[in-house]
């Protein structure tokens, strides 16, 4: 199987979690949808790996999973901290910040 | 052999990623998402990642996957089907669209020619715990400590967001 194969299916991932994050509302299937685009930086990271044949790459990856379940963890931190103050769980409705 | 478990797994996490974004209950969602994991924990094993194959599996579609179960069950579903920006349902897609495009052309338009083989053949050991262990505590010492530090502190900082106040708790 020739790496390009893996390379387009991570760019088509990464497609759809950026529709995703631009369609959808609800910050915790916006959570996903990054969950989403991280894993397709993975699988190209592992494709690269693979295509050099050095293992560097893989240890990138691990680093990026690393870092998402921070990110996953504060999210979610997030989310619940708006649920207990009674916020609308909604990203539209949240635009106190937008200037 | 390795077509057939490519497409296969091409297909899981392809169907996966769309249920993710198509369900309109993020607990579907949530298992749409644990498919897609495991369809890429198998594309890692086609890539020679056996370590990052079996971390996917453990970390991502056991402890992550729980927390969100966790969470959507906490805080419950639904989201109103009232569309606040006008033409997002179409201009999404569109630009979702022009996203894999964009990248397709970057990917085309890079010069690297190994990008149409299988890439080179590697030892046995390629990517399994022993060599990805001394990768990380000799040549990325210092990544593996600050990876351990931003743990720590995406633990506190989860702690105080979610905690309950002092007043609350009596």
């Amino acid at each position: 199987m020739s790496i390009e194969w893996y390379v387009v299916l991570s760019s088509l991932l990464f497609a759809i979690g950026a529709m995703g994050i631009l369609l959808r509302r609800s910050p915790i299937v916006i959570l996903l949808c990054l969950e989403l685009m991280l894993n397709a930086g993975n699988l190209a990271l592992v494709a690269f790996s693979r295509m050099v044949g050095n293992q560097q790459g893989q240890v990138f990856a691990i680093v990026v999973m690393v870092v998402a379940a921070c990110e996953v963890v504060i999210g979610l931190g997030l989310i619940v901290a708006l649920f207990r103050r009674k916020l609308p769980l909604d990203v539209d409705e949240l635009r106190e910040l937008r200037g | 052999m390795e077509e057939v478990l490519f497409f296969l797994a091409a297909i899981g996490a392809l169907g996966g990623a769309i249920g993710v974004v198509a369900m309109r209950n993020p607990f579907y969602g949530v298992l749409a998402l644990i498919v897609h994991l495991f369809s890429l924990a198998v594309l890692f094993l086609l890539l020679a990642a056996a370590f990052v194959a079996a971390a996917q599996v453990v970390v991502y579609a056991g402890a992550v996957m729980v927390l969100y179960v966790f969470v959507v069950a906490y805080v419950g579903s639904g989201e109103s089907a009232w569309e606040s920006i006008p033409g997002q349902r179409f201009l999404a897609p569109l630009l979702g669209a022009a996203v894999f495009l964009e990248l397709a052309i970057a990917v085309l338009g890079s010069s690297l020619t190994a990008l149409g083989t299988d890439g080179p053949d590697v030892k046995p050991g390629f990517g399994d715990p022993a060599a990805i262990g001394h990768l990380l505590l000799e040549r990325f010492l210092l990544a593996f400590e600050a990876s351990s530090v931003l743990l720590l502190l995406a633990a506190v900082g989860a702690v105080v967001l979610a905690g309950r106040k002092r007043e609350e708790r009596a």
